[in-house]
């Protein structure tokens, strides 16, 4: 962290610890832990035994809600730390946005989201982050089934129905984000449990795997994307924050040559 | 017009503005906070040789956009889809006046969009005939995350969006062109949805929607629109420079795009002066779908044509010259066909 204005702890809690702290906090759309995103512009342990972090975001103007989801989110770890539940031991703020007055004024006050936005909000961000729960195990699932069809000439995509939660990998990456995302959904994680499902858990009829395949692949693709979009714009904005991101996994790609006659 | 390898290429740059971010016209911090945005994305997608200083990126003026456009961007045509924020900038964003009096300057090379927010009723909708008739708008640019006073943002299917749609058809306006932006009300749902344009394109079939930056970052659900409303089109602006800095990327943007929407709903443009036409134009040209993406199928010369102009052409009554149109085709290999058009099309004149 290039920008970790002090990297002394209090002696109760580290550095280390906080930005283990924030690995669960997700940018939602990107389906990213924002510590390997380079989201924490800084950890400070200040003198009067105030923790404050401070993120930032590739845009002014990347949507208020999802910023709001991931300091709200980030607050609420870092108070779970033991020692640091008493009211103002924790103080996130989110910089150089376009609602970034607004955000931190909320989060001061423990204002929630409907007291933070006011009019602009109607009830909670709830449907808004399931929308980007199921896509994250969408893509989860396809990168999962496209590597077993890479690793496999002889399984064809109509196949693919059939696949179970034993037929992946274990250990492998893909297969335990898969499975982080399946228990987001509160999916079974049973051996002989169907991998190729949607939201709600409902299996696919052998016809319709191609084509439920193919929308999977467009929903990975757009997440891959903005996620790159992102990364790149945060790193042009922070000069140096590059060195803070985490690599992405290697792209996955895929000699699919049949499944456009299969779709035909 | 373009040439590599003895074939010609018509080109329409269908999205591009004649903007002033100078400071003297920002009204406010979010009006700096909007150009710092467009230039980390200019900086971020360009290659080096293409970058330009901060203080030329502010303002270019009609003399500079020719140039770049014209007289070293290759464009035959090219269309204003002018971004009005008014809450950001004291005369707006696009400068209305002075790029409709380039367009009347050179009606052969410049088309004048504009642009309305239904959130101003009854006068707004008066304003919209009065637009109509002054500048012979053909389209309309919609920015639904424009700011005005307290909101922050709007959808395509109010019921006041709906109205100016009705003003839309009578006034002959066909194209409507859409950028999805992120602020919006209410925050509850997602400011990127494309649903509505879901909507707006079942009730309004004989309007086009063309939506910017094809949906991006909701590329999946607007292929899905797409594929189901063969009035719903794609622009490739934003998308267009991953070309340079993302190849592999940018191919299966392409290969998803001429997959779920087929290749003569796609419109080539540059965003200017977020980019300049020249380099797009040159490495489109020359791009293909790496070979180990077998997924896809290779894109045709046929196909980069109708992208890079034919397809916008055909939208704008764009006359093109017979040595730059394609021999009439049957219906394409990829994406869903409309039927009924094709048909339409294949008709004897």
């Amino acid at each position: 962290m290039t920008s970790t204005l002090m990297p002394a702890s209090t002696g109760e809690l580290t550095r280390d610890e906080v930005m283990t702290a924030l690995d669960v906090v997700l940018d939602p759309e990107l389906d990213e832990p924002i510590t390997d995103l380079g989201f924490v512009q800084s950890v400070t342990f200040r003198d009067d035994d105030v923790l404050e972090v401070h993120l930032r975001l590739p845009t002014s103007f990347c949507s208020p809600s999802f910023a709001y989801l991931m300091v709200s989110d980030a607050k609420d770890v870092l108070t779970a730390l033991p020692g640091y539940d008493a009211p103002g031991r924790v103080v996130v703020e989110l910089d150089d946005h376009h609602d970034s007055e607004r955000i931190n004024a909320g989060l001061a006050a423990d204002a929630g989201y409907r007291g933070t936005f006011g009019h602009e909000a109607e009830d909670s961000l709830d449907d808004l982050r399931a929308i980007f729960r199921r896509k994250a195990h969408t893509a989860a699932m396809e990168r999962c089934l496209t590597a077993l069809l890479r690793a496999d000439d002889e399984l064809a995509e109509a196949d693919l129905g059939t696949v179970t939660l034993a037929d992946l990998p274990s250990g492998d990456h893909a297969t335990d984000a898969l499975l982080r995302r399946r228990e987001a959904l509160g999916l079974p994680d049973a051996a002989d449990a169907p991998v190729m499902v949607d939201a709600t858990g409902r299996t696919y009829a052998t016809e319709e795997v191609p084509m439920a395949l193919r929308r999977a692949r467009s929903t990975r693709i757009s997440i891959d994307g903005n996620a790159h979009f992102c990364r790149g714009l945060l790193a042009t904005r922070y000069p140096g924050s590059d060195a803070d991101q985490a690599p992405r996994e290697p792209e996955t790609f895929f000699p699919l040559t049949t499944l456009k006659e299969q779709l035909r | 017009m373009y040439t590599k390898d003895g074939e010609k290429y018509f080109i329409v740059d269908a999205h591009i503005a004649l903007w002033d971010a100078r400071e003297e016209n920002q009204r406010n911090i979010h009006g700096k906070q909007f150009i710092d945005c467009f230039y980390d994305y200019h900086r971020n997608l360009s290659p080096e040789s293409e970058v330009w200083s901060y203080d030329e990126y502010l303002y270019q003026g009609g003399e500079r956009l020719m140039k770049d456009i014209f007289t070293d961007g290759y464009a035959d045509h090219a269309i204003f889809q002018p971004a009005y924020l008014h809450e950001f900038y004291k005369t707006g964003f696009g400068q209305s006046e002075e790029a409709s009096q380039l367009a009347a300057k050179h009606p052969d090379k410049l088309t004048y969009n504009h642009n309305f927010d239904p959130r101003n009723g009854e006068a707004g909708l008066e304003q919209l005939h009065k637009d109509a008739e002054k500048y012979g708008l053909k389209g309309v640019k919609l920015y639904t995350a424009e700011w005005h006073g307290e909101s922050r943002g709007w959808k395509l299917d109010d019921p006041w969006a709906y109205r100016y749609f009705e003003a839309c058809r009578e006034l002959g306006i066909k194209n409507i062109h859409i950028h999805k932006g992120p602020t919006i009300r209410p925050l509850d749902r997602d400011a990127f949805d494309v649903a509505d344009v879901d909507h707006v394109a079942s009730d309004f079939t004989d309007l086009n929607f063309i939506v910017e930056h094809v949906g991006l970052p909701r590329l999946e659900d607007f292929c899905w629109i797409a594929t189901q409303e063969p009035n719903v089109h794609g622009g490739l602006a934003v998308a267009m420079p991953f070309i340079h800095t993302r190849p592999r990327y940018f191919a299966q943007i392409m290969g998803e795009l001429l997959y779920w929407i087929g290749e003569d709903r796609i419109q080539f443009s540059s965003d200017y002066a977020i980019w300049t036409p020249k380099w797009l134009v040159e490495k489109f040209v020359d791009f293909q779908i790496p070979e180990d993406m077998s997924e896809y199928a290779p894109i045709t010369t046929a196909q980069k044509k109708k992208i890079l102009g034919l397809n916008a052409a055909k939208m704008y009554d764009i006359p093109v010259p017979a040595e730059l149109q394609l021999p009439e085709d049957d219906a394409t290999a990829t994406g869903p066909r409309d039927t009924d058009a094709v048909d339409a099309d294949l008709q004897p004149a």
